[in-house]
């Protein structure tokens, strides 16, 4: 799969303005705090604190001078901006130079990142155009106005689908605003975080995902708690916009309850197994037992899912992941039938490091076996599809998928053909997507179609799992 | 079981143990880096008291690794996740540390340092920022590890971290720095020596990664291979470069070595310029071991080559 980075987080206008003529400010302040005691004050330590300290105070005066007239400059523009009181109080109490010298407040973190670091190197670090505590803590923060500091991470993904051709069977619309995905996503408390992905279809608003995932628990396990996509081997768990073709594969539909796969309501715990020879992960999953092919009747009508993965380094840039699942709830035949389902999935992956920009290979396949209770006995029925992604540029790939599936209710059925991919990223953040499709239907009718989709991004979405 | 496996059992469980104490009482603080850079820092203040392992490789486009499940499990055994930061890493960084099922090293809490804090940062972008502008870092260009000032800033960073999770350490990782400091010293005289007489040289690099190192030698980046960050050369954008390039007579291209060195070549034929693979990164080339090896690279690269095109 592609980590998907579509990422950077945009600033708001006022705040960038406040917080570059800010940083100024914070270094001068910064030159002007008394050095916090020293961690370590064995005597060679303190006299080169000494040292330092007396070379600071001449590096301070040199830039007060050079400063004081950029800082009556910055004074009348800040007279101008304060109009918007968006950046942080910190920031701006540090900008205004006729203070007292203040030791600089600590920047806008949403959660303590490393203060004795910061406290302790900055009054040794020569300061200089700075700007370097100004910012936010990186990774999740949001360097914007106070207010909407713990605002989560927010992106929307629009999905645009068309198809032109013909397909007796199964025709999807000509032109559709097929989904609009809103991510919002971050980190609760130091224990947890929490992601929720919301989407607005022609049928509705749903919950795509929306889960805590318990980040601190002991022994190696990571929790979540929410409604979830199933771990059943690979496509099961990707975002329609993650996927490397326009549909999704036909054994998604047959098999597995519709082309969104099966998300519920559900708790999930996976564990490491530590080993020398490959990462190992197992996971346990309960779900209310209404999604995909199954039908819960009854409170005790849970859905069970159980999957292991095993991933492995074959060289820097080219790596093996296999796995398997098996899940099992009551379905919609009877009271008391279940479905059973087992899959198999590999995906070899390579990318040459030095080349990651341009080329990379994923070839995948899942192979899946229902067995449906029916009041008439057992169905069994296999489904899978290979396919098979090459990077040729650093904006286009090509792809190849054969599908071939039996149907869960009737296994004589049989649906087949093979896809024909291509895909243009104009950046990052944008995709556009052409895939010829022919499927020969057990009803003995062939489809030829050609789809094509438009994917874009606004916002900070953040990555995904590989 | 005879009693000969018995004993054996016995002995080895001893062995086992006593070898479980052994490594506990002198137990190493196991680091993880983002990249190699970060790494060759933690290593140098951290001597013996630590093990460092970097995720990306010095000749990879640190924007773009993947968020591999064999990072998780380094991830998962590590007391100290180092990061760039300045959403250098955000594309697979943040998925593996959630995955990583260690409480040590989540944002936020003692295991994990944001090298960009106590950084110099350039670049910080004001007014309106939109992602028209390409694959702008809204907080500032994060490729800072290339003003040797700023590896120092690090490398204290990384002391008070150290010294945070090992107190009992403390004045060995204070001693380490004060090594690595007078050694950058020096370096720092020496790369400057030799980049003085070129004060000012005008020069074009493909990405926006030489902002820091610029600043420090006195290079003047007068354009970019790449149109915008992150979006691949247009032939428009290249012929304006190409131009601007001839009315300024630049002689230097400077690209990362994970870079298509087919547009730059092209400049360089067209203008007569010097293509340099300049290395953003310690590990870039094999030889290039740690963070003063990395400059001495560096500088010793563009030297020759402005000696040799006598760009002024």
């Amino acid at each position: 799969m592609r980590s998907c980075s579509l990422s950077r987080r945009v600033l708001q206008s006022a705040a960038a303005v406040l917080l570059s003529i800010g940083s100024a400010g914070t270094v001068f302040a910064q030159a002007a705090a008394p050095p916090p005691p020293p961690a370590v004050a064995e005597p060679p330590e303190a006299r080169q604190l000494r040292d330092e300290l007396a070379r600071l105070r001449q590096e301070f005066e040199a830039i007060r001078d050079a400063y004081g007239s950029r800082l009556a400059a910055l004074e009348a523009k800040l007279g101008t901006a304060t109009a918007a009181p968006a950046a942080g109080g910190a920031v701006t109490v540090a900008a205004l130079p006729a203070l007292p010298p203040v030791p600089p407040p600590a920047p806008a973190t949403p959660a303590p990142a490393a203060p004795a670091a910061v406290a302790e190197a900055a009054p040794l670090a020569p300061p200089s155009q700075g700007g370097g505590a100004a910012g936010s803590l990186p990774v999740y923060g949001n360097a914007s106005a106070l207010s909407k500091i713990f605002n989560p991470d927010m992106a929307v993904i629009g999905n645009f689908l068309g198809a032109t051709g013909r397909n007796p069977i199964d025709a999807a619309p000509a032109l559709e605003m097929h989904e609009a995905e809103v991510s919002l996503q971050a980190i609760v408390d130091p224990y947890a975080r929490a992601d929720f992905f919301l989407a607005a279809s022609p049928d509705g608003l749903e919950i795509e995902e929306g889960f805590l995932t318990l980040t601190s628990l002991p022994g190696g396990l990571l929790a979540k708690v929410g409604k979830l996509k199933e771990q059943f081997g690979k496509v099961n768990t990707l975002h329609a916009h993650s996927l490397p073709w326009v549909d999704t594969p036909l054994v998604m539909k047959n098999l597995l309850g519709g082309e969104e796969g099966i998300k519920d309501s559900g708790i999930s715990v996976s564990k490491l197994i530590p080993n020398s020879l490959l990462f190992l992960e197992a996971t346990g999953e309960v779900y209310q037992g209404t999604a995909g092919p199954f039908q819960s009747h009854d409170r005790s009508n849970v859905s069970w899912l159980g999957r292991v993965r095993g991933y492995r380094d074959i060289t820097e840039g080219t790596n093996l992941d296999v796995g398997t699942s098996f899940t099992s709830g009551h379905n919609d035949a009877g009271l008391d039938t279940r479905t059973r389902l087992f899959g198999v999935d590999a995906t070899v992956r390579y990318r040459p490091l030095r080349r990651a920009v341009y080329r990379r290979f994923l070839g995948r396949t899942e192979l899946v076996w229902s067995r449906r209770g029916q009041s008439a006995g057992d169905v069994s029925a296999f489904g899978m599809y290979a396919s098979g992604e090459y990077q040729f540029a650093q904006r286009w790939f090509g792809g190849l998928r054969y599908d071939h599936s039996q149907r869960a209710a009737a296994a004589s059925l049989t649906d087949k053909g093979p896809s024909l991919v291509l895909t243009y990223w104009p950046s990052e953040f944008s995709q556009i997507r052409g895939q010829y499709r022919h499927i020969r239907y057990a009803e003995n009718a062939t489809s030829n179609e050609l789809l094509f989709q438009f994917l874009f991004a606004i916002g900070a979405h953040g990555a995904h799992v590989f | 079981m005879t009693a000969k496996q018995k004993c054996t059992i016995t002995a080895a469980c001893a062995l086992t143990l006593l070898a479980g104490a052994g490594t506990s009482a002198v137990a190493a603080i196991n680091v993880v880096t983002s990249t190699e850079d970060l790494a060759s820092i933690v290593q140098a203040v951290g001597g013996d008291k630590v093990t460092v392992e970097s995720l990306a490789r010095g000749y990879q486009d640190p924007h773009f690794v993947e968020a591999k499940p064999s990072f998780i499990l380094k991830m998962h055994r590590a007391d100290l996740l180092v990061a760039v930061g300045r959403e250098l890493e955000i594309g697979w960084l943040p998925p593996l540390i959630t995955q990583s099922r260690n409480s040590k090293i989540q944002p936020g809490a003692a295991g994990y340092l944001d090298a960009s804090q106590t950084a110099k940062i350039l670049d910080m972008p004001t007014g309106q920022v939109t992602r028209a502008m390409g694959d702008v870092h809204p907080q500032g260009n994060p490729h800072f590890w290339l003003d040797p000032d700023n590896g120092r800033r690090v490398a204290q960073a990384v002391q008070a971290k150290l010294s945070e999770l090992s107190p009992g350490d403390a004045g060995y990782f204070a001693q380490q720095y004060a090594a690595f400091d007078r050694k950058l010293a020096e370096g720092e005289k020496r790369w400057k020596a030799a980049m003085a007489p070129y004060r000012g040289i005008k020069v074009v690099s493909y990405h926006r990664s030489w902002s820091n190192f610029a600043d420090a030698f006195g290079l003047d980046v007068i354009g970019y291979v790449e149109p915008k960050p992150g979006i691949p050369p247009s032939p428009a954008h290249t012929l304006e470069l190409q131009q601007d390039m001839k009315r300024q007579n630049v002689k230097i291209v400077m690209v990362e070595p994970y870079f298509d060195a087919k547009t730059p070549n092209a400049i360089g034929r067209e203008t007569g310029a010097e293509v340099l693979v300049m290395l953003p990164s310690v590990g870039g080339v094999k030889e290039v071991t740690d963070y003063f090896q990395l400059f001495d690279y560096d500088i010793n690269l563009l030297v020759n080559a402005i000696k040799k095109t006598g760009a002024r």
